[in-house]
């Protein structure tokens, strides 16, 4: 069988650290192979080196037998290989016909010649048995769909060998098998598939192939139809890995944390929270489960008193706290965990130990008249660092040299420092390894044994049917179904995520 | 007070605001942002007097482009290529305009405010148009450059929205990372959308002082430039929706130049109209305007 891809010895240096070493791999023509690895172990740097974007120190790449050197993106697509980023390269603003065509649009004199676009593109859809409206703004389209947009958008470059970094961290379990019917149907039609991704599951049902890569290494090639899930994780991370969490039972206490109808305007006339209602006890994690964009963010929002412009009730422990500044709602006993901590939970350019007393910082115990009593706020830091185990040089560091873990961890012993009873955490494992992920459900789980009441909003399908006590799914600003855990299968609450019930008449 | 004869005067007021606004929507449209654009109508209303005063009325109006467009090409460079603050950039360009241009006019007039008179391009009737009763004012014995503008503003719709370079343009300030990963050289468009926008604010310009006021005078400007930037905004990033609003500008500055004397109301309130629109156009407005998602910010690779 013809290779379509070789990697001999590839070796990528970026200052500190080795992020691919002596990487060897071989990629049959017409296979779907998935490389595999936790995060930061080297999938993404080696498949933007495959895609032209980075240039490797050392090693050798061959295309279809040949030895190349792939040296810009457009290289890349002359080779025919196309990159299907995580972060989809599209605008919003543009039709999906302008996004698949631009850059390699066809012309009539100055102009697009649309109609010979169209026809190209219908002819591809054909083809593949996709189903996609040209004409529909990208912003309006589901992000299954956006993605199906980007493969198009490859294929109509005439790419033979695509790469996939990451492409079911943002479906939801419908989409998810949706895409792989399309690659199934790409693999038929003779394409090679890469196919990054550290879901198991998903690797072990789709590839012919895998390749686990450990800390820049290529630890093996193996088939999928002769491995077992614990196996390849114990490959991935290195040692045995425990899958299921162990789930003491709690006790469930009051209510700590309810919202009653809340409804918050969002763009265009469309609410983007409509008659949200739910209650989480004490000694309780309740789930939010959803596709992107469908109020979580909004919902967290409310909560810790971002924005205000909402109608309902929100009540913390009984007491309202609608109109209360962020700073009172956290007096008041809540603790964020947000979602984007670049952005939102973190000063990337302050250290360790000012990140660490960050919003807290007015308490009487970091003060000293005026001042902080820096004395004080070093040995708070410091007594994180050793009860959380974050890896650092110094407490004086700045914590944007951390790892992602280590960043979250900092936090992690910020918030729960401060004994809130109420614990609002979205996308608290988003980016984190395997090991950081379960040190941070395990803080959470024994958070709930103490009686602490948890909103858990996550991307992640697997963390809350594992974590949760009770789900409540979300779809376009309502919560449309809750239940518990071991009520319904992944299919069922596919179902709900997608609105899917809605068409069907079925009631929540 | 609805005359045809003052139609005709918001057309003449409005033109070079439409010049330049369309010169705006093109940097803007490709991510950057041009508060230059005064300046550069500056240093066109100024070498236009230059190459009229010596050459015609042809080398006037391509003088005040060339210089339009070398300010525009500074501009490039400091925000596009080193990322410079868009309105940092402008401004400082702005006030360049301004001393380089009283600085040349006493180097090459002798005089540091006003030019040497000078003459235009002579009149036309538009054909067809001047021939229907209540629009004859309007197209008979006008500026050349009145017809280029109003033409503009169709081919401009065409190039951004049919071409390829219109795609691409768009594209880079919408989403300059994706265009980049699709080979689209992003620093090429930006580069064009703001020399164009240069181009553009130097023909307006010229226009001021071939056709307006016959003379360089300084400060002939009176802040157009930024009311250009609002008619763009108004007209919500789109040559169509600039040409409205640029009609509207120039209908509030022939009211403004004509509700003078006699009148209850001191004539300084009424020279405020078209500022205060433009306040209250980029105040009240530009919430339902949409921007293009990229604008105003500096694209760089390696932070992408």
């Amino acid at each position: 069988m013809e290779e379509a891809v070789v990697l001999k010895n590839i070796t990528k240096r970026f200052p500190g650290i080795v992020a691919n070493d002596r990487v060897n791999l071989q990629i049959q023509k017409g296979e779907i192979h998935a490389i595999v690895g936790e995060n930061g172990a080297g999938k993404s740097t080696l498949m933007k080196i495959l895609a032209g974007l980075y240039q490797p120190d050392e090693g050798e790449i061959y295309i279809f037998g040949k030895k190349e050197k792939i040296a810009s993106p457009n290289k890349a697509i002359e080779l025919k290989i196309g990159m299907v980023h995580q972060h989809f390269m599209l605008i919003d603003r543009f039709t999906v016909l302008e996004n698949i065509i631009l850059g390699a649009e066809k012309k009539k004199g100055i102009a697009i010649d649309k109609k010979t676009c169209r026809q190209t593109i219908k002819k591809l859809l054909d083809l593949y048995n996709f189903n996609l409206d040209l004409d529909a703004k990208l912003e309006d389209i589901s992000v299954g769909h956006a993605q199906r947009v980007e493969i198009i958008k490859v294929l109509y470059r005439g790419a033979d060998i695509l790469v996939l970094d990451e492409p079911t961290a943002v479906l939801a379990p419908q989409e998810v098998d949706e895409l792989f019917v399309n690659l199934r149907r790409l693999k038929e039609e003779g394409k090679t598939i890469i196919f990054i991704s550290h879901k198991l599951d998903e690797v072990l049902n789709i590839a012919d192939n895998i390749t686990v890569l450990r800390r820049g290494k290529a630890v093996g090639t193996v088939s999928a139809d002769s491995v077992t899930k614990e196996e390849l994780a114990k490959m991935m991370v290195g040692k045995p890995v425990l899958m299921k969490l162990d789930k003491a039972a709690a006790e469930k206490s009051d209510v700590k944390l309810s919202l009653h109808n809340i409804v918050m305007k969002g763009n265009g006339g469309k609410n983007s929270l409509n008659g949200v209602s739910l209650e989480v006890c004490g000694g309780e994690i309740y789930g939010i489960v959803g596709v992107e964009g469908n109020g979580q963010k909004e919902l967290a929002e409310a909560v810790i008193g971002l924005r205000q412009d909402y109608q309902g009730d929100i009540k913390v422990c009984g007491k309202p706290i609608h109109g209360l500044s962020i700073k009172q709602i956290r007096d008041s006993g809540v603790a964020f965990i947000p979602e984007d901590r670049h952005r939102q939970g973190l000063v990337l350019p302050m250290k360790v130990w000012e990140n660490s007393i960050l919003g807290f910082h007015r308490k009487d115990k970091f003060k000293k008249g005026m001042f902080i009593n820096i004395k004080k706020a070093e040995e708070f830091t410091l007594n994180n660092v050793k009860e959380f185990s974050i890896m650092i040089s110094s407490i004086h560091q700045e914590i944007e040299g951390l790892s992602g873990g280590n960043q979250q961890k900092v936090i992690l012993s910020r918030e729960l420092s401060q004994e809130p009873e109420v614990i609002l955490a979205a996308q608290p494992t988003r980016g984190l390894d395997i090991g950081a992920m379960e040190f941070v459900h395990r803080q959470l789980l024994q958070k709930r044994q103490e009686g602490k009441a948890i909103l858990l909003i996550s991307a992640d399908l697997e963390e809350v049917l594992s974590l949760s006590d009770r789900i409540g799914v979300i779809f376009d600003g309502e919560i449309v179904a809750e239940f518990a855990p071991e009520e319904k299968t992944l299919e069922d609450i596919g179902v709900y995520m997608l609105g899917a019930h809605r068409k069907a008449g079925e009631s929540a | 007070m609805l005359t045809a004869e003052l139609l005709a005067s918001s057309l003449r007021m409005a033109v070079p605001i439409l010049l330049t606004a369309i010169g705006a929507v093109y940097t803007e449209r490709s991510g950057i942002v041009n508060i230059g654009l005064e300046g550069m109508m500056i240093v066109g209303s100024f070498w236009a007097s230059v190459g009229a005063y010596f050459y015609g009325p042809f080398v006037g109006i391509l003088f005040a482009m060339l210089a339009g467009a070398f300010l525009a090409l500074i501009h490039s460079v400091t925000t596009v290529t080193f990322g410079v603050n868009q309105v940092v950039s402008g401004v400082a360009l702005n006030i360049l305009a301004y001393g380089a241009s009283r600085f040349l006019s006493l180097v090459i007039f002798g005089k540091a405010t006003t030019s040497h008179h000078v003459s235009g391009f002579s009149p036309i009737d538009v054909p067809i148009l001047s021939d229907i009763p209540f629009l004859k004012l309007l197209f008979t014995d006008i500026s050349p450059i009145v017809i280029t503008a109003l033409i503009l503003v169709p081919i401009s719709k065409y190039i951004i929205d049919n071409t390829v370079f219109g795609l691409r343009l768009r594209a880079v300030g919408e989403n300059p990372l994706a265009a980049d990963t699709l080979g689209i050289n992003v620093f090429a468009m930006r580069y064009a959308g703001v020399i164009i926008s240069g181009m553009l604010a130097g023909m307006a310009g010229a226009y001021l002082t071939m056709e307006h006021t016959g003379m360089y005078v300084e400060g002939m400007t009176q802040g157009k430039g930024y009311i250009a930037m609002a008619a763009m905004i108004f007209g919500n990033w789109t040559p169509t929706g600039t040409l409205w609003a640029s009609l509207l500008f120039g209908f509030a500055e022939a009211l403004s130049l004509r509700a003078g004397e006699g009148s209850i109301i001191p004539y300084q309130f009424i020279k405020m109209i078209p500022y205060l629109l433009t306040l209250a156009v980029l105040t009240g407005i530009v919430k339902k305007a949409t921007p293009p998602a990229a604008s105003g910010e500096p694209y760089d690779r390696s932070i992408g």
